[in-house]
């Protein structure tokens, strides 16, 4: 489904140019776990944005359900972020204006989706993470563990294939942390949702099935994690 | 994104910041209304103009001393070497025109008239007796002059209702004798009152036979020949046929102008609608500080939603999306700024001639009105267009870190 090849990626800073990654081959299939680890700084973040389309690669081929992403317009990318791909984000990054339910429907209005449809899609969204009885709550009104689920629920509106989490315990404590596992967890073993994690913690990456160690923009190690952990016994 | 949807959004995140919406709308507000206001003066000061030449009848034509080559408008006092025009003339025009209805003779003076130890200084016309009809006036007491007076010269006299109240005050004057100048004069009539019509108060004037005007400012002199056209569909050959008459009698010489009330007509309406278009074209740079007004928040909000626009485009929001989202802001702050500004501006315009000591005819139209609203509309895109198109160019990954 993603297959990556030697993917470079440079910024400019004024007349500096940093290399972020420095040819990244990979493979990811369907219902994969994936665990993307690394120090700060190591790209990993990088690679996560080009795998969800925010960003382009500076060389390299990087095919997304057998299309080269280079070749589709940024319309189309918009699109495929909108109905294929749900964003996780360690900040949660809700609109702080708009209640839960608001928040979670937001996909919905960029979609084809009649906006009918919108209230109940949401709603299930959000019973998907536990939070049916807080739909009218502003983010500000909700924890940190709530309001990442509000963005989980945000993430799975579209019934997306692949959900890609930047850090989406960093800012938790850990059992908020468990909470928000056991539910990525519970969307790949039960719905076969892709997912692909960003992290530094081992702690969060044990839960994966699959580990991919970063290092100064390549890839150090690419592991199949045999001990994996379950959080199932977290009911949420 | 649906467009219902995106009216929503944009209402909300308007809404969110009240003051600062309201405080953006006025610039625009002001503007509008400055538009509608001053417009408004200026058609109020056309339709005067247009009523009052019309209520002095459309099928007029004056002639007057000396050849002026622009038609109509202002024309100098001409005194010295120009050609005069007759008592004569007029008499031979009524006589011998077969579209003229009548020819009055005109002279125009100044004179000072006594009564008892009180006097006043007026306007002094000579007349015939079809001037009363030819510009509408009415006798309130007495009679007008009559052909017996013209002919034998008579002095008699009579007067418009302020002479005669700055005079007489309550007291009857018909009969009475007045001096002008040194001669006097019997009073046979007392003008209904006129008012002041295009600057001239037909209220404080007092009307003599033309042959007493005459002996009066010692001249033969016309100051004008104010002659009808019998149809008014005649107008043209009416005033060919009194050029080809007088050019005849005055030595084959054009040493006379003769103006139709639709040349003065025509003349005023181009002055005011210039002066309309100037007062609007002013307002109107009141309206674009206004749209520059809405840019510079537009600006400001761009930069505080750089997180919510990165959140918006990761989730599936397309450049257009962006754009138009906050452009339909820029609009909605424009355009319910116009309409507010309609609104002040109408009512300004409707209300405030009632609290002005001095009289000041407006007159709202539709035309602004609709100008006022696309402009604004205008404006907004305009002005929206820039700041729309920044948020819609952020790059998402930037600005979903951006704090």
């Amino acid at each position: 489904m993603i297959v990556v090849k030697d993917i470079k990626k440079t910024y400019r800073m004024g007349d500096q140019s940093i290399d972020a990654l420095r040819g990244v081959s990979l493979s990811i299939s369907d219902g994969e776990f994936i665990s993307l680890m690394g120090p700060s700084g190591s790209g990993k973040s990088t690679l996560m944005s080009i795998i969800g389309c925010l960003d382009r690669p500076t060389s390299g081929s990087y095919k997304l359900f057998n299309k080269e992403v280079s070749d589709i317009s940024d319309d189309e990318l918009a699109r495929i972020r909108n109905e294929k791909i749900g964003f996780i984000f360690q900040s949660f990054n809700l609109l702080p204006r708009f209640s839960a339910i608001k928040n979670v429907e937001l996909p919905l209005i960029y979609s084809g989706v009649p906006s009918e449809e919108w209230r109940k899609r949401s709603l299930d969204a959000m019973k998907a993470v536990g939070l049916e009885n807080r739909i009218d709550h502003k983010p500000t009104e909700l924890s940190g563990g709530q309001q990442q689920r509000v963005a989980i629920a945000r993430a799975l509106v579209n019934n997306p294939g692949i959900i890609l989490a930047d850090e989406p315990t960093g800012n938790l404590d850990s059992k908020s942390g468990e909470q928000i596992m056991a539910i990525l967890q519970n969307l790949n073993e039960e719905k076969g949702v892709t997912i692909i994690l960003v992290t530094h913690e081992p702690n969060i990456a044990r839960f994966s099935k699959r580990i991919i160690h970063i290092k100064d923009g390549a890839i150090v190690k690419d592991e199949k994690n045999a001990h994996r952990n379950f959080v199932s016994a977290l009911k949420v | 994104m649906n467009i219902n949807e995106t009216f929503r959004v944009s209402l909300e995140a308007l809404m969110a910041n009240k003051v600062r919406s309201a405080l953006t709308m006025l610039g625009v507000i002001i503007g509008v209304t400055a538009v509608i206001l001053l417009v408004s003066v200026g058609e109020g000061a056309r339709k005067y103009i247009e009523t009052e030449l019309t209520g002095l009848g459309s099928n007029l034509l004056i002639i007057t001393p000396g050849k002026v080559d622009t038609k109509g408008g202002f024309r100098p006092h001409s005194v010295g070497t120009v050609r005069k025009l007759s008592y004569d003339d007029a008499l031979f025009l009524k006589r011998r025109s077969q579209y003229l209805k009548e020819a009055v003779p005109v002279i125009l003076g100044t004179a000072n008239i006594k009564y008892s130890n009180l006097s006043r200084d007026t306007t002094v016309i000579g007349i015939t007796p079809e001037y009363l009809n030819l510009r509408i006036l009415k006798i309130e007491s007495g009679s007008f002059i009559t052909q017996v007076d013209i002919d034998t010269k008579k002095k008699v006299i009579v007067m418009g209702k302020t002479t005669k109240k700055e005079l007489f005050g309550h007291e009857n004057a018909l009969g009475k004798l007045v001096t002008v100048g040194e001669s006097r004069y019997r009073v046979v009539g007392i003008m209904a009152t006129k008012g002041v019509s295009l600057g001239m108060d037909f209220d404080d004037v007092v009307f003599i036979p033309v042959t007493s005007a005459e002996e009066l400012f010692d001249t033969d002199k016309l100051f004008e020949i104010i002659s009808s056209v019998k149809r008014p569909e005649n107008l043209n050959a009416a005033i060919a046929e009194i050029k080809e008459l007088l050019i005849k009698r005055h030595s084959n010489k054009e040493d006379f102008t003769i103006t139709s009330q639709s040349d003065i007509l025509s003349t005023m309406q181009t002055i005011l609608t210039i002066m309309t278009g100037v007062l609007g074209g002013i307002a109107g740079i009141s309206l674009v500080v206004g749209g520059i007004g809405i840019m510079n928040i537009m600006l400001v909000s761009v930069r505080e939603r750089t997180r919510e626009i990165g959140i918006r485009k990761a989730i599936g929001a397309r450049h257009k999306d962006i754009l138009i989202q906050f452009l339909i802001e820029a609009i909605t702050l424009s355009i319910l700024g116009g309409i507010i500004g309609i609104i002040l501006g109408a009512g300004f315009s409707i209300v405030i001639p009632y609290f002005l000591p001095f009289y000041l005819p407006t007159q709202v139209t539709l035309w602004p009105v609709l100008l006022a609203f696309f402009f604004s509309m205008a404006v907004g895109i305009f002005f929206g267009i820039y700041p729309a198109r920044k948020a819609s160019l952020l790059d998402p990954i930037e600005s979903l870190r951006y704090e």
